[in-house]
């Protein structure tokens, strides 16, 4: 079947199979490899991406369901080789070790601070309880949202 | 641009950003999953829904009729096609009589775990894979399972039914067994405990996948592996395949995470080279979370028994320690040397005067077990560390005097010390490390904080707990390996070439998966050439363009790897300053190499940038007579000894005994590493190290059923934590140079493991100690927390 949606303000379209994974539809048909799977439960977050402005984990629907939405993944984030402030905090606090996560990550708590744009410590930790690392402990992951908030006070270490 | 203009920044041992992270940040990273190629094929395989069973029949015409199903293979098809001349590889027989059953990437006769893989399917697509696999209809003849180490020993089944026993070696480290013996014969304090080392699952956030591209007329493949360990899989691949090693080339691309889960040489990575190039075909998979429980070893499954003989004081006078390792159901690539690597460390930071250690190896019919994140080494700082406290309760001292009483050099400086465990100690300084964490930590409220509690009767009670941990990495002296029946060496190698432009590249045989070397060996080059860390370029984990290397594992990279490439800077000086003599009609001696440029002593106008000389160098227009054009230098390090860091964690727990939850509400830890290269990377790496150790302490365990059966592979029940479980820490360090190898660089990337584990088992032991509890063991989950209670509590009453 054809499904079309726009991501990252492009309108796109592929032929797929009906049970195809949104998130296999962006990383296989569409070749936007940046949105990861890490799990087959719903559990890790690697898959996040944005839809119509809200973080939703790719592999939770199918490529069907988002039909005519607008998606971004994660490399609609940075502008023309400038990179979003979330991805830039990312950066700036060594918020990513192997980068596996990090798409899911920066997807999710961009979305995160939209809805709270001011948020403590605890309450980034709670937003980004359905995002797993392995890498980072999560110390420095939090910074980063913190970072990006404009709220480093209460980071951690360093 | 000149060298003087570009003065040297001195980088090393500021926390500079990562040249990793634009790539990976915008989704540019290529991890396996994300490379593609016309006309690849999708294997599925097929796998033992049993634990143990004799494979009676396998229907493969469904599958094969499918739509999309390029071909079937059953193992027995496969053994006849010739694939492979020899079995998936051990590299380390730690005895000679070790025992060993031959394990092919695809069973022929009978499943040995849950997840052996029995056949296998290739098709067009991702889902059509996983479809035909489905359609592959099995028989099996069921066998009685080993499912446990306690089922091993017992030996009323075996895991290999052709095996009379499932033992597997004996591995002995007794110095001096009388004076071991003498020691605990003449102890005023025994002390002895018994902990599990529960199997846990390394859970990398990149599943493992492979991509192998044949090229049918060459007669070369290519395979796109996440693996940590790509030379030592080139090789592994030409000696089990027979396929001629210059034909292979192995491509670590972006590795999500390895933490040991990754270092093996793995089933698919056989089957997609073979069928690659024997069909023409490229050949991929990329394993299911769920079916990594089975896919990818495990790590841990060991029993241990420590027993500590004191004097009056608490003083050390003999440490004694068993241990039943789970080796699964097959030697992988180092399974059987893990406890070996943990065997020396049981005597921790202290001064231990008679030592002796055994290790008894165990086939069951579960995933095999092999390296995860410290490999044998948190399971000996967890043994000691929980001993230690044991200790301390029975001679009356807290747990801090304890470890003071005990302090190899007595707690002060000391260098290349021997141990009974026989290993010679690089550098120590243990004292100030326990120190500084206390002082971090705010102890002495926090004892107070506990006391409080105590007396108001709350529910919600604290336990503080101590580890300090020492660990042994920079992995590793080569002639120390082969005296461990180890079937390689531990060098590392590196080039460093100046280019025609000035810029350089780096070619390392460590093979980084989130490390970031690329940033820390840029460091490393800028200082030691005096140029800026953006102009090297650092290239690595393609058997193409990095044809030397023994990878990343056992925090080795840095110590062994960035030494190499350190060491191959000051080799690039040499030849560059015998061209600048030349070139400035000087004589070498009278030259001085700062900033990037030779100068002249005493006349600072006579000067030249290196960047000169290797354009000079390229054009070889004007060399000394008999020079080899262009700057570069390699270097192969085999370092003296291995790097012994260690540190102290501090981690702080409540325990709501009417729930029986546990939560870490605090955790400090002070870790020295020897010179750090990048303070912002080392500290990423102990916050990561020291979530994995806490995990294992309070959430995570592979468990199995009585039939083997793995209970939890996927990440709804296997606790892998969020950020919401855990605390931000509170990192410091001390800085004890190693004098293994000339930067002073130890090794971080396993140190939060091996010291976070014991920490919170203390602690909570700590929080529950009022009730007589002396032991809880791994995972602290709440339910068996609350019936730690309950059951004290009744005992008390
Ligand atoms: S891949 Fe979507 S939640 Fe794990
Ligand atoms: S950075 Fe590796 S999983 Fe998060």
């Amino acid at each position: 079947m054809q499904v079309e949606m726009t991501v990252n303000g492009q309108s796109m379209s592929a032929d797929v199979e009906p049970r195809t994974l949104l998130v296999h539809y962006i990383r296989d048909d569409l070749g936007l490899t940046g949105t990861n799977v890490g799990c087959d439960t719903s559990s890790c977050g690697a898959c996040t991406i944005h839809i119509n402005g809200e973080s939703a984990k790719s592999c939770t629907m199918l490529a069907a369901q988002a039909r005519g939405t607008d998606v971004t993944t994660i490399e609609g984030m940075a502008d023309n080789g400038t990179l979003h402030p979330m991805q830039q905090a990312f950066m700036e606090c060594h918020g990513l070790q192997c980068g596996y996560c990090t798409p899911g990550m920066v997807m999710a708590a961009t979305s995160l601070l939209k809805e709270n744009p001011n948020p403590t410590e605890a309450e980034v930790r709670e937003g980004l309880e359905g995002n797993l690392c392995r890498c980072t402990g999560y110390h420095n992951i939090v910074k980063s949202v913190l970072s990006a908030a404009g709220n480093s006070t209460n980071g951690g270490s360093q | 641009m000149t060298a003087t203009e570009s003065a040297p920044a001195n980088v090393v041992g500021t926390p500079r950003l990562r040249k990793e992270d634009p790539k990976l940040l915008t989704g540019e990273g290529k991890y396996v999953d994300d490379i593609h190629v016309p006309g690849e094929l999708w294997m599925g395989m097929v796998r033992s829904p049993h634990a143990h069973a004799k494979i009676s029949s396998i229907e493969t015409s469904a599958a094969a009729e499918m739509d999309g199903v390029h071909a079937v293979y059953t193992g027995a098809q496969l053994a006849d096609m010739g694939l492979w001349i020899a079995p998936l590889p051990c590299a380390w027989p730690v005895t000679d009589d070790m025992v060993n059953p031959p394990h092919f990437p695809v069973a022929t006769e009978a499943a040995h775990h849950v997840g052996d893989i029995v056949a296998v399917v290739l098709a067009d697509s991702r889902y059509g894979a996983v479809d035909a696999a489905e359609l592959v209809d099995v028989e099996y003849e069921v066998l009685p399972a080993v499912a446990s180490i306690a089922e091993a020993r017992d030996g009323s089944a075996t895991a290999h039914h052709d095996l009379d026993s499932n033992k597997a070696f004996h591995w002995p480290l007794m110095p001096d067994p009388d004076a071991l013996e003498a020691a605990f014969a003449s102890a005023t304090h025994v002390v002895k405990g018994e902990f599990v080392q529960q199997r846990l699952i390394p859970a990398a956030m990149e599943p493992r996948g492979v991509l192998a591209i044949p090229s049918p007329a060459g007669g070369d493949v290519t395979l796109y592996s996440a693996t940590q360990v790509p030379h030592i899989l080139k090789v592994m691949i030409a000696a089990t395949t027979g396929l001629p090693e210059a034909k292979l080339r192995i491509i670590a691309p972006s590795v999500g995470g390895g933490f040991g889960a990754k270092l093996n040489v793995n089933p698919d990575e056989l089957l997609a080279v073979t069928l690659a190039n024997k069909l023409g075909r490229a050949v991929r998979w990329t394993e299911s979370r769920s079916e990594a429980a089975f896919s990818t070893h495990q790590g841990r499954g060991q029993l241990q028994t420590i027993e500590i003989a004191a004097d009056e004081s608490g003083k050390i006078a003999g440490v004694r320690v068993h241990i039943d390792a789970d080796m699964g159901a097959y030697m992988m690539l180092i399974t059987p040397g893990v406890p070996l690597l943990g065997s020396f460390l049981y005597t921790g930071v202290y001064d231990v005067p008679a030592f002796g250690f055994t290790c008894d190896g165990y086939f069951t019919n579960l995933t095999p077990t092999d390296a995860y994140r410290g490999a044998g080494r948190p399971e000996a700082s967890y043994a000691i560390e929980r001993a230690m406290d044991m200790l301390a309760a029975k001679v009356g001292v807290g747990p801090d005097e304890i470890r003071r009483r005990n302090y190899l050099g007595g707690g002060g400086p000391f260098e290349n010390l021997e141990t009974a465990s026989t290993l010679v100690f690089d550098s120590g300084n243990y004292g100030p490390s326990m120190d500084a964490a206390l002082e971090m930590a705010g102890y002495a409220d926090l004892r107070a904080e506990q006391q409080r509690r105590r007396d108001a009767g709350e529910s919600k009670q604290m336990g503080i707990g101590l580890c300090t941990y020492v660990e042994i990495c920079g992995l590793a002296p080569s002639r120390a390996l082969g005296g461990l029946n180890y079937g390689a060496g531990g060098w590392e190698h590196a080039v460093v070439r100046f280019l025609p432009t000035g810029k350089v590249e780096v070619v390392t045989g460590s093979t980084p998966h989130g490390q970031g070397h690329e940033t820390s060996w840029s460091m490393i080059v800028a200082d030691k050439l005096g140029i800026d860390p953006d102009d090297v370029q650092v290239l690595h984990s393609d058997t193409a363009i990095s044809p030397l290397g023994l990878d990343t594992y056992g925090s080795r990279s840095l110590a062994v790897g960035g030494v190499a490439v350190a060491m191959a800077c000051d080799k690039v000086i040499e030849k560059a300053k015998l061209i600048a003599a030349h070139q400035m009609e000087a004589n070498a001696d009278d030259l001085e190499f700062a900033g990037g440029a030779f100068t002249v002593k005493g006349s600072p106008e006579s000067t030249m940038p290196i960047q000169a000389i290797a354009f000079g160098a390229f054009t070889a227009h004007n060399l000394p007579d008999g020079m080899e054009p262009n700057l570069q230098e390699q270097v192969t390090f085999d370092p003296p000894n291995f790097a012994f860091p260690f540190g102290t964690h501090v981690a702080v727990v409540e325990v709501d005994e009417d729930t029986g939850d546990v939560s870490l509400m605090d955790y400090t830890a002070i870790d020295d590493c020897g010179t750090q290269i990048n303070p912002l990377i080392v500290e990423g790496q102990v916050h990561g190290g020291i979530v994995q150790g806490v995990a294992q302490a309070l959430w995570e365990e592979a468990s199995y059923d009585a039939d083997g059966n793995c209970k939890n592979p996927s990440f709804l029940d296997y606790l892998v934590p969020s950020a919401a479980e855990v605390p931000s820490m509170k990192l410091g360090s001390t800085t004890t140079p190693s004098t293994s190898n000339p930067l002073g660089v130890k090794g971080v990337g396993e140190a939060g493991t091996i010291g976070s584990a014991a920490a919170v088992i203390n602690a909570v032991c700590d929080a529950l100690s009022p009730y007589g509890v002396t032991d809880i063991a791994m995972p602290a989950t709440p339910a068996r927390v609350w019936k730690t209670i309950q059951q004290a509590k009744g005992g008390q009453s």
